[in-house]
Formats: C-alpha cells, sequence, structure tokens
C-alpha cells in the first residue's frame, strides 16, 4: 500500500522531486503535490478532458496516467500558457469570445487546443469542432469555444483579426 | 441626482458586451475552486453509502474501517448524533405529508447511493480504502422505481407515515367552464407525455471543507453552494450552534444549475466531523457519487387533455401531473418544487378560458430531487407545445398561425392561474423566428428533402419564464421558508473605488461582470474600480442566493439601489463642500459630482472620500462619515416574465435514427440586457442541457432500484458534434418592476429546447403516424417508425 517512489516530474519546465504512492493518478499528483491547482477534475474516468495537460507536447487526461508513468516527459499545465496580466493569444481569445462561464473545463480545452493546433495548424471549424467534442462543457454550449479556437488558429496563420466580439 | 433612463435607452455600461471580469484568472488556471483550497493539516472524507435501495438497516460496522491503514475516523449517524433536515410546506394534511431527511441514514436506506457513514483518513486513497472495509448488512425492501409502483395498492412505503408514497397532491385550480369546454369542442387533444430523470450535472461536482477555529469559536465550512445563507442555518440547527457560530464561504463554483441551491446532507457530516476532530476535513464527491447520489429532476408524467375551438382557440386544459420526486424533500424548496410550479404555470404564453389542474408528488427509492434549470418548466411548457402542433394539424393549420391566434398579447394579462404577467414580447419573438427560417430558405429545403427521401422537420417553441421570484409569489406556494428578496452593501474607498456585495451566488453567470456595469452606470463610474463579493455569510448582508433567473432581476436591483443610494450620500457631501443646495449637484457620469449652474466646479469621488475619512470635521454634523449604503429589494406581485421562442430544424438519419439538429434559431426577450455576450451565453449553455434533456439524458434504474448510469460511459452528455451552432436574437422589454430593468436569462434556454426539438422530430415523423412523446428520444423509436413508414410505403407500391 505505502510502497512509495521517488520521481522526478518535469512539469512546466521545471524538475520536482516527489515521493508518490504508484496508485496516484498524475492529476492528483500536480494538483496536490506540485501544487498547480488550475487542471481539474471532472471525472477521474478520462471522458470529461478537465485534467487534460500536454505530455511531450501531446493532449493526455491527466486521471488516466499514473504519476509514476509520466516520468522522463515534458508535462505542460495551464499554469505554463500565460498569466493573468498576460495571458497567451489563445487565453485572450476564450476571453474576448466569451469561450467560458464557469471556467471550470477551461483549462482542459486550453490544453487541448494547444494540442490540437499544433497538430493542426489549420484547421476547418469542423475539425475544430470535431477535435473539441473531445471536452465536456457544461455551461456554454461548446460555440463559443469552438470559435475562440477558430479565431486563434487564424491569427497564427496569420490571417487578418477578425472582429473583436468584445470590448474591454 | 439623475438615474439612466431604462426605457429601452442604453447607457455606457448597460448594453455593451464587456469582457468577463472573471476571466484573467479563470483561463489561466488561477480560479479558485473548492478543491483547490488546502488547509494545514487537512484530512479527507468520504461516504459509505447504501448499496440497496430500499432495506433496515440491520448493523452498521465500522470496526475494519477503523483499522485501514490511513483512516483517521469513521462515524455512524449514531455517532455524529445530528438533527435532521427539515424543509416543509404550509399545507393541510389532506394536501401535504412532511418526511425529514436524516444527515446519515439511520434504521432505514431509501436509495442506493444514499449515505450512512463518514470515513476521514490522510489522504483520498485512503478514504476509499476505508469505505471498501466497511460491513453494512440490511434487511431488503422493495424498490419504488416507477410511478406505478409507487401509487399501486399494495405499493412498499418509501416513507411509513407517507401513505401510499403521495407527499402533495393538489388541485391547485378548477375553474368553472371547464367541462362545458370538452363538451362543446370540436377538437379535444389527449396527450400523455413523459420527461426521464435527469441529472443538472455541473462539471465541478458537490464539496465541502469544514475547520472549527478556536480562535473565534466558529465552524468555517467552504462548500459550493448557490445559497450560502441557506447552508449555514441548516449546519447550525442540525448541529445544535448558533448562526453566528458558523461562517459559510464560497470559492469560485464549476456550475450548479439548481444541484447546488439546496442543502446536502454531506456537507453537515463533514462539519460534524471536523468539529470533532478538531482538525480541518474535506470531501470532494467523485463523479460516480454525482451521478447516483446527487440531487435530480425532471423525472415527470402529464396526463394532459386540450379543448379548442373549430378556429383553433385554446378554451380549456385539464392536466394530471405526476412528479416522481425520490426519496426526500429538498431543503428548502421541498417536494413541492416541481408540481406546485407546473401546476400554477402551466398554461404558459397562451390565453386559457378554463383551467383544471391535479399534481402530485410522489416519494419513491432513488436519489432525491432539485430545482434543476427550468423547474418543471421544460415539462409544462413541451405539453403545450406539443398540443398546440397536434391541434394544428387537426384542424389543418400552420403550427405558427394557431400559436398566433393563441398567444397573449396585451398586457398586463391576468391568467386564469391568477397570474398577472408583465409585458413581453410573445408574438414579436414567434413571428421574428418564423421570419429567420424562411428567410434562410428552411421551409423550402425541408420540401425538397422529402422529394429525395431526406426526413427534416421543423419545430417551434414559445415560452414565457417567471424569474423575478419575490417573497410574495414564493408565498404563494406556502412554503414555510420564504425566499424572494436580496440585500446589497456597498462602500467607497479612499480611491473612490467601491465594494458592493451581493447575497446572489454567481456560477458561471458572470455576476462580477454584470453587476459591476449596473453600479458603474448608476454611479458614472468605471468598471475597474467596482469589485463584487459574494459567497461569505460574515461579509455579506443576508441573501437568498442564485437560483430561478433571480440574480440580475433581483440582486441587480439590490446592488443598483445600493449604488444609487450611495450617490445620494456623495451628493450630499460634494453640495455640502462645494457651498451649494443638493438638489444644485448631480453625478458627473466620470467619477465626480458637478454643481448644476456652474459646471466648473465638480468634485472627484476621491476628493470626497478623503473628506469624509480622513477630514470628517468639515461635515456637518447631521452628514456622517459614510461612504456605505445598503438597499434591500423585492420583486413585487407576481414577478417578472422572460419570454423567447425557439425555432429548430432537425434531420433524422434513416439508417441509425440518430437526429441532428441543422439549425437553431433562438430569440429571446429578458428586458433590459445588461451584456448580451453574457445572455447569449446563458441562452446557448440552457439550449445545449435542454437538447440534452431531449435527446440524449436520461438517468435510469434497474428494478431493483440500482442506478444504471454511474460513469459518463451511460450518461450521455451531449458534446460539441452534438451541439449546434444557436443564433439569438434579442428583444428588449424593459421591466417596469426591477431597478435593472432586466428580467432574468438564466433557465430560458433549458425550458424551449425540449419542445422545440420533440416538435422538429415529430414533423419529420408526422408521416409516419407515429408521433413520439417522451424525452429523450432514443434513436430507435426514431428508427422504428421510420422503417416502419418505409415498409408502409413499399408495401403500398403496386409491383
Ligand atoms: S477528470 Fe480526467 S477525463 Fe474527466
Ligand atoms: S464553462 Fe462551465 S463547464 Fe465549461
Amino acid at each position: 500500500m505505502s510502497d512509495k517512489h521517488l520521481i522526478v516530474l518535469t512539469v512546466n519546465g521545471i524538475d520536482h522531486e516527489l515521493l508518490v504512492e504508484a496508485r496516484w493518478t498524475l492529476l492528483d499528483v500536480l494538483r496536490h503535490q506540485v501544487e498547480l491547482t488550475g487542471t481539474h477534475v471532472g471525472c477521474e474516468h478520462g471522458v470529461c478532458g478537465a485534467c487534460t495537460i500536454l505530455v511531450d507536447e501531446e493532449p493526455v487526461r491527466a486521471c488516466l496516467v499514473y504519476a509514476v508513468q509520466a516520468e522522463g516527459h515534458a508535462i505542460r499545465t495551464v499554469e505554463s500558457l500565460g498569466t493573468p496580466t498576460e495571458p497567451n493569444d489563445l487565453q485572450e481569445a476564450f476571453s474576448a469570445r466569451h469561450g467560458l462561464q464557469c471556467g471550470f473545463c477551461t483549462p482542459g480545452f486550453l490544453m487541448l487546443a494547444e494540442g490540437f493546433l499544433t497538430q493542426r495548424p489549420t484547421p476547418s471549424r469542423e475539425e475544430i469542432r470535431e477535435a473539441v467534442s473531445a471536452n465536456l462543457c457544461r455551461c456554454t454550449g461548446y460555440q463559443t469555444i469552438v470559435d475562440a479556437i477558430e479565431d486563434t488558429a487564424r491569427r497564427r496563420a496569420g490571417q487578418t483579426d477578425p472582429e473583436p466580439e468584445a470590448v474591454r | 441626482m439623475s438615474g439612466p433612463d431604462f426605457d429601452g435607452r442604453r447607457g455606457r455600461w448597460i448594453g455593451a458586451p464587456v469582457r468577463r471580469r472573471e476571466d484573467p484568472r479563470l483561463v489561466t488556471g488561477r480560479g479558485r475552486f473548492l478543491d483547490d483550497i488546502h488547509l494545514t493539516g487537512l484530512l479527507h472524507a468520504g461516504f459509505v453509502r447504501a448499496t440497496v435501495a430500499h432495506g433496515r438497516v440491520h448493523e452498521v460496522d465500522l470496526t475494519a474501517v477503523r483499522e485501514v491503514e490511513g483512516v483517521v475516523a469513521a462515524y455512524s449517524a449514531e455517532d455524529l448524533g445530528l438533527g435532521d433536515i427539515v424543509a416543509l410546506l404550509d399545507r393541510p394534511p389532506e394536501e401535504y405529508t412532511p418526511t425529514t431527511m436524516p444527515i446519515l441514514a439511520r434504521h432505514k436506506v431509501r436509495f442506493a447511493g444514499e449515505p450512512i457513514a463518514i470515513v476521514i483518513a490522510k489522504d483520498p486513497y485512503a478514504v476509499e480504502d476505508g469505505i471498501e472495509a466497511a460491513r453494512v448488512t440490511y434487511d431488503v425492501l422493495d424498490a419504488v422505481v416507477s410511478e406505478e409502483a409507487a401509487l399501486a395498492a399494495d405499493a412498499p412505503l418509501v416513507h411509513e407515515d407517507a401513505p401510499s408514497n403521495v407527499l402533495l397532491d393538489v388541485t391547485s385550480f378548477d375553474t368553472p367552464g371547464v367541462d362545458e369546454a370538452f363538451q362543446e369542442s370540436g377538437c379535444v387533444i389527449d396527450l400523455v407525455t413523459r420527461s426521464a430523470r435527469q441529472n443538472a450535472l455541473p462539471l465541478e461536482t458537490r464539496g465541502a471543507i469544514a475547520s472549527w477555529d478556536e480562535r473565534d469559536e466558529q465552524l468555517l465550512v467552504q462548500t459550493c453552494s448557490q445559497v450560502p445563507h441557506q447552508v449555514r442555518t441548516v449546519l447550525a440547527r442540525s448541529m445544535r450552534l448558533p448562526e453566528q457560530s458558523v461562517r459559510v464561504t464560497v470559492p469560485d463554483m464549476g456550475g450548479g444549475f439548481g444541484q447546488k441551491c439546496v442543502v446536502g446532507r454531506e456537507e453537515i457530516a463533514v462539519a460534524a466531523a471536523a468539529k470533532r476532530l478538531g482538525r480541518p476535513v474535506k470531501w470532494i464527491e467523485d463523479r460516480r457519487d454525482a451521478l447516483t447520489a446527487g440531487f435530480l429532476a425532471r423525472e415527470q408524467r402529464y396526463r394532459t387533455r386540450a379543448a379548442f375551438t373549430a378556429e383553433g382557440k385554446l378554451t380549456a386544459i385539464d392536466a394530471d401531473i405526476v412528479c416522481d420526486m425520490g426519496a426526500y424533500s429538498c431543503y428548502p424548496f421541498t417536494v413541492g418544487i416541481e408540481p406546485l410550479m407546473a401546476a400554477a404555470e402551466m398554461p404558459s404564453v397562451y390565453q386559457l378560458p378554463a383551467y383544471r389542474v391535479r399534481a402530485r408528488a410522489i416519494a419513491s427509492t432513488k436519489a432525491p430531487t432539485a430545482p434543476y434549470r427550468g423547474v418543471s418548466r421544460p415539462q409544462y411548457v413541451l405539453v403545450m407545445e406539443r398540443i398546440m402542433d397536434l391541434a394544428a394539424r387537426r384542424l389543418g393549420l400552420d403550427p405558427v398561425e394557431i400559436r398566433r391566434r393563441n398567444l397573449i398579447t396585451e398586457f398586463p394579462y391576468r391568467g386564469v392561474n391568477n397570474v398577472t404577467y408583465d409585458p413581453g414580447s410573445y408574438l414579436e419573438s414567434l413571428e421574428l423566428a418564423e421570419k429567420t427560417l424562411r428567410a434562410e430558405g428552411w421551409y423550402e429545403l425541408r420540401e425538397r428533402a422529402a422529394a429525395e427521401g431526406r426526413h427534416l422537420g421543423i419545430g417551434y417553441s414559445c415560452f414565457s419564464e417567471r424569474t423575478g421570484y419575490g417573497s410574495e409569489a414564493f408565498a404563494k406556494r406556502k412554503m414555510t421558508v420564504v425566499p424572494g428578496f436580496d440585500i446589497s452593501e456597498i462602500r467607497m474607498d479612499l480611491t473612490g473605488s467601491v465594494v458592493v456585495t451581493s447575497g446572489t451566488m454567481n456560477h458561471g453567470q458572470s455576476h462580477e461582470t454584470t453587476f459591476a456595469q449596473l453600479v458603474a452606470e448608476r454611479l458614472g463610474l468605471d468598471l475597474a474600480k467596482v469589485k463584487l463579493r459574494q459567497g461569505d455569510t460574515e461579509r455579506i448582508p443576508y441573501g437568498w442566493g442564485t437560483f430561478a433567473s433571480r440574480s440580475a432581476t433581483i440582486g441587480g436591483s439590490a446592488v443598483a439601489t445600493a449604488a444609487t443610494r450611495l450617490g445620494e450620500q456623495l451628493c450630499v457631501i460634494a453640495a455640502h463642500l462645494l457651498g451649494t443646495r443638493v438638489e444644485n449637484v448631480e453625478l458627473d457620469g466620470d467619477g465626480g459630482v458637478v454643481q448644476l449652474d456652474d459646471p466648473t466646479r465638480r468634485m472627484a469621488f476621491e476628493e470626497l472620500a478623503d473628506v469624509a475619512y480622513l477630514r470628517s470635521h468639515l461635515l456637518p454634523k447631521e452628514t456622517p462619515p459614510t461612504l456605505t449604503a445598503t438597499a434591500a429589494f423585492d420583486v413585487p406581485g407576481d414577478g417578472t416574465f422572460s419570454n423567447a421562442t425557439h425555432a429548430v430544424v432537425v434531420e433524422a438519419d434513416p439508417g441509425t435514427g440518430q437526429v441532428k439538429i441543422l439549425r437553431y434559431a433562438c430569440v429571446e426577450d429578458c428586458g433590459v440586457v445588461i451584456n448580451p455576450k453574457v445572455v447569449e451565453g446563458q441562452a446557448r449553455g440552457g439550449i445545449a442541457q435542454g437538447i440534452a434533456g431531449a435527446l440524449f439524458e436520461e438517468v435510469s434504474y434497474a428494478d431493483n432500484g440500482e442506478p444504471s448510469a454511474a460513469s459518463f460511459i451511460d450518461y450521455l452528455v451531449p458534446t460539441a458534434t452534438e451541439i449546434p451552432d444557436i443564433s439569438v436574437d434579442h428583444l428588449e422589454t424593459p421591466c417596469a418592476f426591477t431597478e435593472s430593468g432586466a428580467k432574468g436569462a438564466g433557465e430560458g434556454g433549458t425550458i424551449g429546447a425540449p419542445a422545440a426539438v420533440l416538435n422538429a422530430v415529430n414533423d419529420l415523423l408526422w408521416h409516419t403516424g407515429v408521433q413520439l412523446e417522451s424525452t429523450p428520444v432514443h434513436p430507435e423509436a426514431v428508427l422504428t417508425a421510420l422503417a416502419g413508414a418505409h415498409r408502409h410505403e413499399k408495401a403500398s407500391t403496386p409491383v
């Protein structure tokens, strides 16, 4: 039960030396030991996507991985994207498009979108919708999330700015 | 001083699509949700839950639990000795049977998932180990899982003192003329509809962190609740503490949708355990428990008859409503929440001369129910809108035309249900929705598609929703605890910034933004200088929380009134310092007070605050040096009514029976729109939940009462590929009763969607001779109907 393992997790470019039980999920260890609580818990069975992070730049559900398995991989959480005063372009787009309400699902969607846009920099709206269907949001009805990702993809591809949806 | 004119006119901040002030923290993972909070010495809790739906508890043996490595304590009901949760209606015994809900089950369990014991351990994994070691034995009783089983003559009783499992039985209305209308009617529609049990399903599950502060002699309970003050009351009563010894705070909340506007029993058990142990205890509900033991809603059956004239005028409704409320009554709303709402509001947006309705709440051995976004309105609107479509077909009228003939168009309208409807845009919203679909060519497409063998249907729903339920309106329900008002307090600091409080509780509705817009507008202050505080019973005056779309309507009006009063105080101080009469000054809309007859003379709020706080000797004796104002607000009379029309185009796949939504148009009117983006977000999110109810979500049970959907694998929450893009048009009929001019926008989407979707599905099925009257609509049912029609067509084709 309490067979503990000393591991090193590389999270957002920083190494953390941690003593973990083999059964602890990466999600729990990130939240409660590394103390990065931006990654959320929605179901712990791999469906809702609230726990989505990037492992070696691929979107991964942190509730389906044990912390001990993540050693030696580059882990990125929502905290790596931007800060409240300097959000990154995707975070900015989520806000501009009202792509969130309670915000509980948001970190998962952001990380999903980051990984997706790296793999598919110029997706169609349908492809975005398809990708986004990996995660659950109970508040927004998804449309504004798709909008935000679409805007970001266009901007990153150097296309002209879409009309700003909301003023500051 | 002058306030803004709310007659549809927009100010600088009202009506502006300003960015959400919640966003910077939420998009960067810096929000603070309940599970993000860590306290020194924190322990974790979980619950031993009933594995049978119905049974007498023979023995609760926690010996082995206490021996599990990492477990600190385990308590049964007997160990904690807490008072029950009591939610009552003030109604005579022939109408209502009171029941109570113990914090932990004693003697008897009434649904699978009911908490029996609390286990506290050093980490959540050890909690799970502990729960597994518990030994509970039962004398198993028969489960009660359906309306038929509950009402059967020899039904097992869920509560021994509730004969025949009927907790509430009211004939709310029986007006003259019902029978005559049916005798005279040339068109009577008989309809039986059912809607499945649903889970409101906030993405953040329920939870609580409790700690006892020795220094303050106070229990601090941090919990995700839409109603913090009501949680405090139940905690204090159940633990036999004065209210001042309990403080409830709420951090960022990941949704609630009504499920978190009632007081749960687990929060109280966690608090009691923390007090006993003298250590903080955290409980975060896991998804399995949230699906099986969280509060549910919507399981209702309506038997309705409707009479129409040959011209398509509705003349009478006779309805029999049964709501399956599960095992317990919720605090503070009680088991009356669904049946009483349905009975009072069923006539909806239509002129109805005669009305009879019986509504019952029955007990079953399923997880208890709570309000869920829309409360009964998705169900009775579905009934009314189906009736309209069926009558239209029968009478050879267009579905839009029959609605046009029956909609309330003159306001204020006093209904057969004794409710006065405040002005809305019932007809205008319908006409705009229809125009939109016609202009976009959906009607032609439907015809063309039919010729090509595709199956397209068009459906509408019209509805209004009472949103400003003030205490007068709630008192009609005869709850012993009557919600309704809200209180706001506003304070200005030395920098001319304000902190404003509200008794409402944001769980995704952007209160920090819209309430700040209201205050900024009233005071003529920059948005950045307004900060909202909610969710702390120690710092916030008594409030009723957030439910029934009441936040902008009632909470917002309290906030706006408090701001107005602070503005008056600022004017009094400014007039004195400027050496003029108070009638000769006004707020200048830019963070200051200006002299009317000499606009060069102006004082900024900072200067006024400086005098009030740091040089109060400059003020006359009768002017107190306070820049603090408080205001209570309650909506008088029957409240406010938002309204909308939803128009939907769907296509059914003849191979799979899957229904796909091709177009969804919403035309809504929630009075003054404070922030259009926020209102659109509420509409879209609500519609997504309504579509979920129409096509996907269902909490089902095996015959023995075991819940069949314990994970997201079995409970089908729609994703981005099932929810279409939705257009939202705003009409604005400002509300005369509220300070904000707003009417409330939280629930409408959920209310309108099931009816519109079901009507569209039935439109495409009409030629098959099959109509589906229950939600969710299963693909199998659509497939069977289409296949039947197909066979029929084939058989009749000459060889
Ligand atoms: S918490 Fe990992 S997918 Fe839901
Ligand atoms: S914003 Fe609340 S769950 Fe997505």
